[in-house]
């Protein structure tokens, strides 16, 4: 009744697709076309996020943007971890992106004098992406999981055969890491509280809608029945 | 080893599923068209549609084909990529929803174990298409409907989120079949989620709604102010990708209060056999609601709707998510609303 993971999804697919008996055979070509739509949703995800950069126009940009969210969502999905794409596709580019394309249509800016700016610029900016590139590959050369590092996990990470990514996540983050996941959200809320307070101003010359008061107005106090004579005003 | 286990077989059959899916959804939304317009005209004691075909009843398919060959206008100034892409994104994800909707118990396309995650992930991606198209129209009237609109859908998300997380919460999984097996219980009707999460299905049908933009919420295409909102510029057959998806998106809505709350394809009496057919009839009574709400609600001044989104139903569905965690905890009343440890 339970059907496949997402990515398991795909493997099925492409494994009944291939139609090949042998199972070493199947099991390569099952690499092979997951490796096959990882290299394109990479390079997606790559092409597009310099598009965000190049493109002229600030909404084209922030569309671009989505679409490198979406490539990494496709990533995690290709990874196993269907819940964490899902989440980036909510939290991102349901709801951050959403306020970034918000915000950027409403700017008034003027493309032809940003391009002139952007001359002027380019060199120290390249210097600086050639810094921080050569900083990257230097570490990344040199990276190192040390020996002792996979004693430190709190609690080991459940077999995908025993449960769901869901709720082996679910299980480590609400027993082991659950301070760390208080402390996480508590620095959100702070967060959400500080920008409220900061944008929040009591305007005293608009008039406001107190709706407790108004359903509990009477008749009496506010109407009055009064005769008037016919040709004369109150 | 039969044909259907060859490659070109499997490929096949994946595919005919696909194409019922969308055959469903696309019969349905002709009938749901006419539907609504019936159920408006009988609100207001008119006769609605019925001209074309016996009872009208081909008056959609009339409106479909005038659309299609009518001429598409594009507005000077209009982003014409952008423009073209929004009713394209509006249509493509409310239909892409449907990959994960059980019809019944294995009638499913993709039986995802985040399914409910999925759904909610594309239905607020259809914003997109409203401030896309808003945008590309260069225009103000369509500028201002979809920033309307854009606010309106990210609130009551929000709420929606919650209330789904109290039934996740009973269930214990994201998947909509696992949540439909957890409502079968020996009392039929009664043991749906409706009962347990009784204050929930009202919020979730008015935010269903809001996020649907229809009436009493439809401000982002409020005539009155906004001519058509968002959809001002479009004409032909982006106007009719704009509408389909429209009304593929509320079907959706249908669907999901009747997986999350109404036991999908269970009867309601015990003795009688599950089925499909009593998931289409149950998303058809909540479709008659949407239209039933349509005609007889006026519509929400902007401030009005807001305030409702955050001010009332978040604080609740935020309240009811704690309640049904502590009654699930502690299983109160005979574990209802921790299904997950008795079993369903």
């Amino acid at each position: 009744m339970r059907g496949p993971l997402w990515g398991g999804y795909l493997r099925i697919v492409c494994g009944y697709c291939a139609d090949v008996p042998d199972r070493a055979a199947k099991k390569g070509i099952e690499m092979g076309i997951t490796l096959i739509a990882f290299y394109v949703f990479a390079l997606t995800a790559v092409a597009s996020a310099l598009l965000v950069v190049l493109s002229r126009n600030p909404v084209h940009s922030v569309l671009w943007l989505i679409l490198t969210f979406f490539s990494a969502s496709a990533m995690f999905v290709l990874m196993g971890a269907e819940y964490l794409a899902m989440l980036l596709a909510i939290v991102y580019v349901g709801a951050v992106a959403v306020l970034f394309l918000f915000v950027v249509m409403m700017l008034d800016v003027d493309f032809a004098e940003l391009k002139s700016g952007m001359q002027n610029y380019m060199l120290i900016g390249l210097l600086i992406g050639a810094v921080l590139l050569s900083e990257l590959s230097l570490l990344y050369g040199h990276w190192v999981v040390a020996s002792e590092a996979g004693s430190l996990l709190q609690s080991p990470t459940p077999a995908l055969a025993d449960a769901h990514n869901t709720v082996a996540l679910g299980q480590i983050i609400y027993t082991d890491y659950i301070y760390l996941f208080q402390i996480s959200g508590m620095i959100l809320l702070v967060a959400m509280i500080g920008a409220i307070v900061l944008t929040l101003r009591h305007r005293g010359d608009v008039k406001r809608q107190n709706i407790v008061e108004q359903m509990h107005r009477d008749p009496s106090e506010t109407m009055a029945v009064v005769n008037v004579k016919s040709g004369q005003g109150l | 080893m039969g044909f259907f286990d060859t490659t070109l077989g499997m490929f096949l059959i994946i595919l005919a599923q696909c194409l019922m899916v969308l055959g469903f959804v696309m019969i349905s939304l002709l009938v749901l068209v006419y539907g609504d317009r019936k159920v408006w005209g009988a609100v207001q004691m008119r006769r609605g549609p019925n001209v074309v075909g016996p009872w009208g009843i081909l008056q959609t398919i009339a409106d479909a084909l005038k659309y299609v060959v009518k001429e598409v206008v594009v507005p000077a100034g209009a982003d014409r990529t952008v423009f073209f892409l929004a009713p394209l994104a509006s249509f493509i994800l409310a239909v892409v929803a449907w990959a994960v909707i059980p019809f019944d118990e294995t009638w499913i396309l993709s039986d995802l174990n985040v399914a409910v995650l999925f759904v909610f992930a594309v239905s607020s991606l259809e914003v997109y298409g409203v401030i896309m198209g808003g945008w590309a129209s260069n225009s103000k009237y369509p500028f201002l409907g979809a920033l309307r609109s854009a606010a309106q859908m990210i609130s009551y998300e929000v709420s929606i989120g919650f209330i789904i997380v109290g039934i996740i919460i009973t269930t214990g999984s994201l998947s909509f079949v696992d949540i439909v097996l957890a409502q079968d219980g020996d009392w039929g009707f009664f043991s749906w989620y409706w009962l347990p999460h009784f204050p929930m299905v009202f919020l979730f049908f008015i935010s269903a709604l809001a996020e649907t933009n229809r009436p009493p919420f439809d401000l982002p295409e409020a005539e009155s102010e906004l001519v058509a909102g968002y959809q001002v510029e479009y004409s032909s057959t982006p106007f009719l990708l704009f509408m389909a998806g429209e009304y593929i998106a509320i079907w959706l809505m249908c669907a999901l209060t009747t997986l999350l709350f109404f036991g999908g394809w269970l009867s309601p009496v015990p003795g009688l056999p599950d089925g499909a057919i009593w998931f289409v009839a149950k998303m058809g009574f909540f479709f008659f609601l949407f239209a039933m709400v349509k005609a007889i609600t006026p519509r929400y001044r902007y401030d009005q709707l807001m305030r409702l989104g955050w001010k009332v139903f978040l604080p609740m569905s935020l309240l009811w998510v704690v309640v049904v965690s502590f009654f699930a905890q502690y299983g109160a009343f005979g574990g209802t609303y921790a299904r997950w440890v008795t079993g369903g």
